[in-house]
């Protein structure tokens, strides 16, 4: 389990700070592949950040903690403050555009050996890592290559083979398919997903894109304007979502054999350097109360395992 | 009835690389389409990137000179060999939206002088009269035009800019507005407002769209016909709903097979991975056959010739001709 314990996570800039993200809690399980969902600005990125434990200027926590469910060499819990020893080897990052993340001027197979351990030479890393390269069916070519000579598909399933090669716990992948055509997008997801499937390690996977979350994920995280709105298993969150802001996104979008008209969502995200009171979603939502428009909605567990943010969500929408 | 939109053995080719080893890349190649109707119609251009989707766009709106070929857009003659239509009478018969609304204006100018620019000088109306005009145009896509004036495009969201770009487009009356992936910017709550509107300015203002995409489930959803493109060819053209939900050729299985839809999961496990890119479009023969399963060894050899099915399709492919 990877606790989350009321992270509020901001940005300093000219104008002061803004919080990316802003009172998060939350429970993820072990095991599975975990969407986080939601629009541009809504806090996927910077908390995959903290999750990470990438803090560094201008990012910052300014409060909670992030547990990790594991214990260093001296049995001390590992949380925010000391995930970094444990990079790669525990939990590894696939950021975003990170095909283009490869160093132009080296060959893959240089970068792959660049974070072996001490006391282990490089030819015999380089045979695992040959070994590992062949066992998710990418041709071992592409280790002596430089990174221009690959497709953009090819360099990011290297940059997921990198990740991947310790078998860390935990994988954060920051939209690993944006930007690559659907038919490598498949390909990609399916790979990441055969290989949660024989590691039994956890995914958190951040896309806008609510179809890779229903192809892949096993539960999804929705946020909203710095807010975690709706947690559950995929499935039930695409066939009965609680929120009305998941509700409204997922009906908006068309799909192909289907012909009903289709409604966007009024309005937009509020701006985080406003002071923001009540439920975020209220301007937009057709539902809202005095009651939104004033008191927060906590993130409670309406259903076993299924969280939702909404005064009003037992009501049933 | 009217040319909607006519390309006759369109190519263009773009040279890759430096002084040596220079090779060429078919972006378009002798790509035919045509389109006719009395009524607006939408007309989607699909593919993968590569497909030579914008090559289009950008040949349509004379951006982009043509190596062969012709298109004409509403009757009239636009790009090809010989063919220089007046500018303004031009900019008045199709108009442009473009990818990213963000980079579409820029951060020193007022957003509502590109409109006041539109409408003085392809309308060439006087600044009063222009004012009306532009306010009618951000009426007709829901925006009123003070709370346009004199602001900057960082005060407003990617579907509200896009909504500026599309009254910027509609200020001449143009035939046909070029949409090249208007969206795809666009955060997926807001999106179906804007494709919405392509809608209802289609019905309103008889307006025709060509719209360009990789998101098949929109082009599903706004389209009347639907042209698939892979590699500077086009591969399947026809009716969308026929063309989406019965695909004939297999490079457009392929790619319905592959988009991660919310309402069925993928089936299939293994996928074609994409040879060389770049070889691709060099090759003689069809250019989908190093991915298709069914290839055979006539699609090395031959062009696949067009089919033209009697539901209205064209399909190039020689499985579908009965070549084997």
């Amino acid at each position: 389990m990877i606790k989350l314990d009321d992270i509020v996570a901001s940005y300093t800039t000219i104008r002061g700070q803004v919080n990316a993200v802003d009172g998060v809690s939350l429970d993820i399980p072990r095991g599975h592949i975990v969407g986080v969902a939601g629009e541009s600005g809504c806090g996927k990125t910077t908390l995959l950040k903290v999750l990470y434990g990438d803090l560094g200027f201008p990012l910052s926590l300014k409060r909670g903690t992030v547990r990790y469910g594991f214990r260093d060499g001296d049995g001390k819990e590992v949380t925010s403050s000391n995930i970094k020893e444990f990079w790669f080897r525990r939990i590894s990052y696939v950021p975003q555009g990170s095909m283009s993340s490869l160093n132009p001027v080296v060959r893959i197979r240089k970068q792959f050996t660049d974070f072996r351990g001490r006391g282990e030479s490089e030819r015999g890393v380089l045979e695992r890592v040959r070994e590992y390269i062949r066992s998710l069916d990418l041709p071992p070519e592409a280790l002596d290559a430089y990174p221009h000579q690959l497709s953009g598909g090819m360099r990011q399933r290297i940059m997921i083979a990198m990740a991947t090669f310790f078998q860390p716990d935990i994988i954060l992948a920051d939209e690993p398919t944006t930007a690559l055509d659907v038919v490598v997008q498949k390909g990609i997801l399916l790979l990441l997903k055969e290989l949660q499937e024989r590691m039994g390690n956890t995914i958190i996977i951040v896309s806008h894109d609510m179809g890779v979350h229903y192809q892949i994920a096993h539960k999804v995280l929705v946020m909203y304007a710095a807010k975690a709105v709706e947690f559950g298993d995929s499935v039930v969150v695409f066939e009965s979502a609680l929120h009305p802001y998941t509700k409204m996104l997922i009906e908006s979008l068309p799909t192909i054999g289907d012909d009903q008209r289709r409604q966007g969502v009024v309005g937009r995200p509020p701006s985080l350097w406003e002071d923001l009171q009540g439920c975020r979603f209220a301007p937009r939502c057709p539902l809202a109360t005095e009651l939104c428009r004033t008191k927060e909605p906590p993130l409670r567990e309406l259903q076993p395992g299924h969280w939702v943010a909404c005064h009003y969500a037992d009501d049933g929408l | 009835m009217k040319t909607i939109l006519r390309a006759q053995h369109l190519s263009k080719t773009y040279g890759l690389g430096g002084l040596f080893r220079r090779a060429k890349i078919n972006a378009l190649d002798d790509v035919n389409l045509n389109v006719e109707s009395d009524q607006p119609v939408v007309v989607s251009l699909v593919g993968e990137s590569g497909s030579g989707k914008t090559t289009f766009a950008k040949v349509v709106l004379r951006l982009v000179e043509p190596s062969a070929g012709r298109v004409v857009v509403f009757d009239q003659p636009v790009a090809g060999k010989g063919v220089k239509p007046d500018k303004r009478e031009f900019l008045s018969i199709v108009q442009p939206i473009f990818q990213n609304p963000f980079e579409a204006f820029s951060s020193y100018r007022n957003v509502d002088s590109y409109l006041m620019e539109t409408a003085i000088q392809v309308n060439g109306l006087k600044q009063a009269e222009a004012v009306e005009v532009v306010a009618d145009a951000l009426a007709s896509v829901g925006l009123k035009y003070e709370d346009v004036k004199g602001k900057y495009y960082n005060q407003f969201s990617g579907g509200e800019l896009q909504r500026i770009s599309v009254a910027r487009a509609l200020i001449p009356h143009p035939n046909v507005v070029i949409a090249d992936e208007p969206v795809s910017m666009i955060d997926a709550s807001l999106r179906m407002n804007v494709i919405n509107l392509f809608l209802s300015l289609k019905e309103e203002f008889r307006i025709s769209f060509l719209y360009i995409t990789h998101d098949l489930a929109t082009a599903y959803y706004v389209s009347d016909h639907v042209a698939v493109l892979y590699r500077g060819n086009v591969v399947e053209f026809g009716p969308a709903r026929l063309v989406l939900t019965d695909p004939r050729h297999p490079y457009t299985r392929l790619l319905l097979d592959s988009i991660p839809l919310t309402n069925r999961k993928w089936e299939s496990k293994q996928i074609v991975l994409a040879d060389i890119e770049t070889k691709e479009y060099q090759l003689e023969g069809c250019k989908f056959r190093n991915r298709c399963p069914y290839a055979r060894e006539i699609c090395g050899r031959q062009r696949p010739p067009l089919v033209k099915l009697e539901d209205g399709r064209e399909v190039y492919c020689h499985m579908v001709a009965g070549h084997f």
